[in-house]
């Protein structure tokens, strides 16, 4: 019963879900203060070379070394982060052409491949790599076991950061203030709420998410460094914080739901299932545009609950 | 002391051309730096570049090969991003342009070279737009982002091209040969259907002009023509600077978008034909996912500022640290250094930006604000 294909398949729609949350968890921070980062694949990408840099180079104790590459990574997508906070909320520029730069210098062809080479990381298998643990033999339940349980720490520490994220955004008073600067920046203003402050932060903070998102694949999933490894993940991410309402809880599902679509191939493949394999590739990409033609259809921007205010500057004196 | 940013009220001319240039410098600067932190000596890199790109035998051919795809997906991402339409997808529409004009050829192998040159020509826009209708169709009627889609739609045209090659007996793969069935590759294109080149300078480092490029100076005037001269091409650009002014003013906005989202598509399609017909002469899915064409269109367009002229001037630009890059690659010149300078070229562009649109002065805080400018806007 545990090894049945649908629940093969939700198992590791868990795991190759987890980067796609993470990554989404950071975009929805960035766009609920109002900032459209469209760099989310590069920043993973960066993200998932360093943290893969960090466990080749860093010596001691698996878990510690782990713990480093997580930082490192996390560091990375922040540093990628920050350029486009500078550019988009200091400089006032066009947030989607400077997310597509972003994309363009971290991403596939750009820093992160540099890095990989550079830094003679490629076709390496990982030293140390996230392995599945068990919480208290939970592993053992019928269906949901291995499904929810079977599966490496990265996947459990997401969940504490949907529910985390969630209760910030709903109970806190720095959440608050977060989505005033997303929905309203000049009313958040005369709050007394810094606008640039709060739009810097939680975009730094989206980066590091994405590059944490990154690094699960390549200490995770993978475990390996490739040049593109992400294949587009970070757009996906993009899309599922549309599909979610820029909601934290609803990014869990979609996610999950995402992933299965991404690991379908090779559950597929690894079953002697023979259709062209570029058939079941080109499902999680088909299946990003069928939703969100779904969620677009009928709504109005403030329907789905975007931001107001997302991709706009938000300048004083011109209003 | 602190620095405050106002807006101009006039843009001097000079800075058309002072602000472009002065990215680029900074782009430069900012890859130098990059080159030194991960220990590499940016001067002898930039020296070998430059060679590579516009100085060494052949340079210059090769940078126009490399410029030829750019100047397309320049154009096309110009052609729509002007309307704020955000096509990220020519990567996929200049496969499908590649996949139609490759179709094009080996089916009318008998007709005379110039009809079928034009036929392909055609065939690429048609398949280029066709792609683009997708994108261009969500977003005009069910309002989708069409950033999302168009970029989903590059890695589903990209594992088509892998599919007709690799995984079926496609019309467009070689099947005659044993070995051919063990390295899939391409059916070759008939004789007629590459396209000529004209050798300009024969002396010294020689150039040669691929009909390409010409046909992408010829789209670029096309494309200055109907912006800047027709009714549709003024309508385009309200609604790129306001689309509530648009829509008061009973412009079809619907119709504009599809409409711009296709003709988008079809320059980057003819993108593709040209690869067919100038350079590979058959269905090459390898060739054509390589090198991120429709990215750093992006990048081309953007630096352009839209404008079709400039896009073709920067497209042999960037085409030369395309060149330079591939021609390079090694141990002292890491491949993804061509994606950070255009990424870094790109961020300096959009700083340097604001310096158009505003001033940067430094105001002393010390008593009252000085209620003279520091400096006029010379107009």
């Amino acid at each position: 019963m545990n090894n049945g294909i649908v629940v093969v398949v939700a198992a590791s729609g868990v795991l190759y879900g987890t980067p796609l949350l993470f990554a989404a968890l950071g975009e929805l921070l960035a766009e609920r203060s109002g900032v459209l980062n469209l760099g989310v694949e590069g920043m993973m990408l960066v993200g998932a070379v360093m943290g893969f840099w960090a466990v080749q180079r860093v010596h001691g104790d698996s878990a510690i070394v782990l713990t480093a590459a997580i930082f490192v990574a996390a560091l990375a997508g922040a540093a990628m982060a920050l350029i486009h906070a500078f550019l988009v909320v200091t400089l006032r520029a066009n947030q989607i052409v400077s997310g597509l730069a972003l994309t363009i210098f971290a991403g596939a062809v750009g820093l992160s491949s540099y890095l990989g080479n550079d830094l003679n990381l490629a076709d390496k298998p990982a030293k140390h790599a996230f392995d599945q643990i068990s919480p208290f033999g939970l592993q053992k339940l019928p269906v949901v076991g291995p499904i929810l349980f079977g599966q490496p720490l990265l996947v459990y520490i997401s969940w504490v950061c949907v529910i985390l994220i969630a209760l910030y955004l709903s109970r806190t008073r720095p959440g608050l203030n977060v989505r005033a600067v997303g929905e309203s920046p000049a009313a958040a203003d005369a709050m007394g709420i810094n606008v640039a402050r709060y739009r810097y932060a939680h975009t730094i903070v989206g980066g590091a998410f994405a590059g944490v998102g990154g690094a699960c694949f390549s200490l995770m999933i993978t475990p390996q460094w490739v040049d593109g490894l992400t294949q587009g993940a970070g757009w996906i991410a993009i899309a599922l914080v549309i599909f979610a309402f820029w909601r934290p809880e609803l990014c869990l599902v979609g996610a999950y739901f995402f992933g299965a679509f991404s690991a379908l191939p090779f559950t597929l493949q690894a079953r002697g299932v023979t259709v062209a394999p570029e058939l079941f590739q080109a499902l999680p990409y088909v299946a990003t545009v069928v939703v969100l033609v779904i969620v677009s259809m009928g709504w109005t921007k403030r329907g789905l609950g975007a931001p107001a205010a997302l991709g706009t500057p938000y300048v004083r004196e011109e209003l | 002391m602190t620095i405050r940013i106002e807006r101009r009220l006039e843009q001097p001319h000079w800075l058309a051309v002072a602000v472009p240039s002065a990215s680029i410098v900074l782009a430069l600067l900012l890859t130098g730096a990059v080159l030194l932190v991960t220990g590499h000596d940016p001067v002898h890199a930039y020296h070998r570049l430059f060679d590579a790109a516009f100085v060494g035998k052949d340079a210059l051919t090769q940078t126009l090969v490399s410029a030829t795809p750019l100047a397309f997906t320049g154009l096309a991402a110009a052609a729509a991003f002007r309307m704020q339409l955000f096509n990220i997808g020519a990567e996929g529409q200049l496969y499908f342009g590649a996949i139609f004009a490759a179709a094009t050829a080996l089916y009318l192998h008998s007709w005379p070279s110039a009809l079928l040159i034009a036929a392909m020509v055609v065939a690429g826009a048609v398949g280029g737009a066709a792609w683009a209708a997708i994108p261009g169709v969500l977003r005009a009627f069910c309002r989708t982002n069409e950033i999302i889609t168009s970029l989903m739609l590059n890695y589903v045209a990209a594992l088509i091209l892998n599919y007709l090659i690799f995984d079926s007996l496609s019309y467009w793969r070689d099947t005659s040969t044993p070995e051919a069935k063990v390295f899939p590759q391409g059916k070759m294109l008939p004789g007629g259907a590459n396209w000529p080149s004209w050798g300009i300078v024969h002396s010294g480092p020689g150039l040669v002009i691929p009909l390409g490029f010409g046909v992408a100076v010829l789209v670029a005037v096309g494309l200055w023509a109907l912006y800047s001269r027709t009714r549709f091409g003024f309508e385009v650009q309200v609604l790129g600077d306001s689309p509530r002014a648009a829509r008061y003013a009973g412009i079809r906005t619907r119709r504009k978008i599809l409409a711009v989202m296709c003709l988008s598509g079809a320059i980057a399609g003819i993108g593709g034909a040209s690869q067919d017909g100038d350079f590979r002469h058959l269905l090459d899915p390898r060739g054509l996912q390589q090198a991120g064409y429709g990215y750093a269109g992006i990048v081309v367009a953007a630096l352009g500022r839209y404008n079709p002229f400039a896009v073709v001037l920067i497209s042999v630009l960037l085409g030369g640290l395309q060149n330079a890059g591939y021609a390079l690659q090694g141990a002292d010149f890491p491949s993804g250094l061509v994606g950070v300078m255009e990424g870094l070229i790109l961020f300096s562009a959009l700083g340097c930006e604001l310096l158009r649109r505003y001033r940067v002065r430094v105001v002393r805080r010390t008593g009252h604000e000085p209620t003279v400018p520091a400096t006029e806007p010379t107009s």
